[in-house]
């Protein structure tokens, strides 16, 4: 978790190989995402599931066929299995019954819900979470929630999640690490970070306007301003 | 920033996107391996590419013979060789204007929509999307259209050119009372199978190259937003006219240079 630009969406393309570090290196599985040979890469991501912000379904392709897509495409899996498993992953996904709708006629939080079906189509064993709640009604919002928690729990994944909607991503995160400027500022369960964190991580975690992080852009003197000769 | 500065900035930029241009045509080719695999993907792009393309070119393919038709007529009249008709309005079709003005239509027609399309995929995150299924976007998206443009080019410049016959002959024959005979005859005897419709062919698959190659790397390039991928639209349209134009003056240089 961390506010707006300081790097959290980068971090999540860092994992998954598709931004280059300028130095250090990543680490999935035991291996440097970074050195591997294309060919190794994408085979380090089909074990790998991420959910976009937008959810970047297909457009041009129905709900069934975006879930099926990843099969398709790494597989050769017969055609009756394939629509079993995108049967499957839809219905964890609860949206089984809108198969065949195309993504124009989806609601946000149901695009959602198709992207993450799509990116649990070949049980990863790395999911990563994009900003998942951020513009979505409460009750979408619940059930991004809740699906969240219980696919990880439910295939045995690990699960990165990036947001800045502190009470949903502490309702189901059992480790936290806050983000600023590139940085890790706090680590910990979230019980435990909301009792003994800094005070920049508790003016985050409580929502609080003005803190470490000020209210005010850097500015000169009020009064100065209001009375200066400048007049822009 | 002086002038010079800027110009320098500018150049370095013009040459950075040169290489990344070039980069990308070579990761481009590397993935055709693909298509031989998957026929499909290149089928679909075709018809897209290439077939809905089709009314357009064969409309003004036919205006363009009609216009060489009157024009031609009222130039050769004057010096009694209004028979030489067919021969004129053939070669200024097959040598020139079928390869050129079939680019130019295809760069508004396909090239445009192929960015646009690939520049609002990069900008909906669908490419992005599609490297982490591990799906290479060049072997799925890139090299289809590339080569469906490669291939459609060519064949929509020999439509053109066909077309524009009929039309010329419409007009000279059906309207302007040139001798059918004569129409027909005088384009078998002057126009030459090597000299003039190989070279034609070899120029609108030049263009075909350069036009689709421009196309997708414009949208594979663009700024991820809704403006950038305007950008990205309006510069394939004004590079590839560019391009050819200046491709045409050179090759028709190199063809037909040394008579």
């Amino acid at each position: 978790m961390g506010p707006s630009g300081t790097g959290k969406t980068t971090l999540l393309r860092l994992i998954g190989g598709q931004l280059r570090p300028d130095h250090g290196q990543v680490l999935v599985e035991g291996q440097d995402v970074h050195r591997l040979p294309r060919r190794e890469l994408y085979r380090l991501r089909r074990r790998m599931g991420m959910l976009f912000q937008s959810g970047a379904l297909l457009t041009d392709l129905n709900v069934f066929d975006n879930v099926a897509f990843p099969i398709r495409e790494n597989t050769r899996l017969p055609e009756p299995l394939v629509r079993n498993l995108v049967l499957m992953k839809l219905e964890a996904v609860g949206l089984r019954g809108a198969v065949s709708l195309m993504p124009s006629e989806l609601s946000g939080g149901m695009a959602r819900r198709v992207a993450l079906a799509r990116a649990i189509a070949l049980d990863p064993h790395l999911m990563m979470y994009d900003e998942p709640f951020t513009g979505l009604d409460p009750i979408t919002m619940g059930v991004i929630v809740s699906l969240i928690r219980r696919l990880n729990d439910a295939l045995g994944m690990t699960s990165i999640v990036v947001s800045h909607d502190v009470a949903e991503a502490c309702s189901i995160a059992d480790w936290v690490y806050l983000i600023s400027e590139g940085r890790v500022v706090d680590a910990g369960p979230p019980e435990q970070l909301r009792r003994e964190a800094s005070d920049w991580s508790r003016q985050f975690l409580e929502g609080l306007p003005d803190g470490p992080v000020p209210f005010h852009y850097p500015a000169p003197d009020y009064l100065d301003d209001l009375m200066g000769g400048d007049t822009r | 920033m002086g002038p010079f500065q800027r110009l320098g900035r500018s150049a370095l930029g013009v040459l950075e996107r040169l290489g990344r241009g070039h980069l990308f045509l070579l990761r481009t080719l590397l993935a055709m391996g693909t298509l031989v695999r998957r026929p499909g993907l290149l089928v679909r792009e075709l018809y897209s590419v290439g077939v809905l393309s089709l009314l357009i070119i064969a409309v003004s393919g036919l205006f363009v013979g009609m216009v060489l038709g009157y024009q031609g007529y009222i130039t050769l009249v004057d010096f009694g060789a209004a028979e030489a008709l067919g021969t004129v309005v053939a070669l200024s079709l097959v040598r020139e204007l079928g390869p050129v003005v079939t680019a130019l239509l295809f760069a508004g027609r396909a090239g445009s929509a192929l960015t646009a399309e690939i520049g609002l995929m990069k900008a909906t995150e669908q490419l992005s999307s599609m490297e982490m299924m591990a799906v290479d976007p060049y072997k799925r998206v890139i090299a289809p259209r590339f080569l469906a443009g490669v291939i459609s080019l060519p064949l929509l410049a020999a439509i053109f050119s066909a077309v524009g016959v009929a039309g010329g002959y419409f007009i000279g024959v059906g309207v302007l009372g040139v001798d059918a005979g004569a129409y027909w005859s005088q384009m078998q005897a002057s126009v030459d199978f090597h000299e003039d419709i190989m070279n034609g062919v070899i120029k609108s698959m030049v263009f075909g190259v350069v036009a689709a190659w421009i196309a997708v790397f414009e949208g594979y390039d663009a700024t991820p937003t809704s403006e950038g991928v305007s950008r990205a639209t309006t510069r394939t349209v004004v590079h590839t006219a560019l391009a050819i134009l200046a491709l045409d003056f050179i090759l028709t240089g190199l063809m037909f240079g040394d008579i």
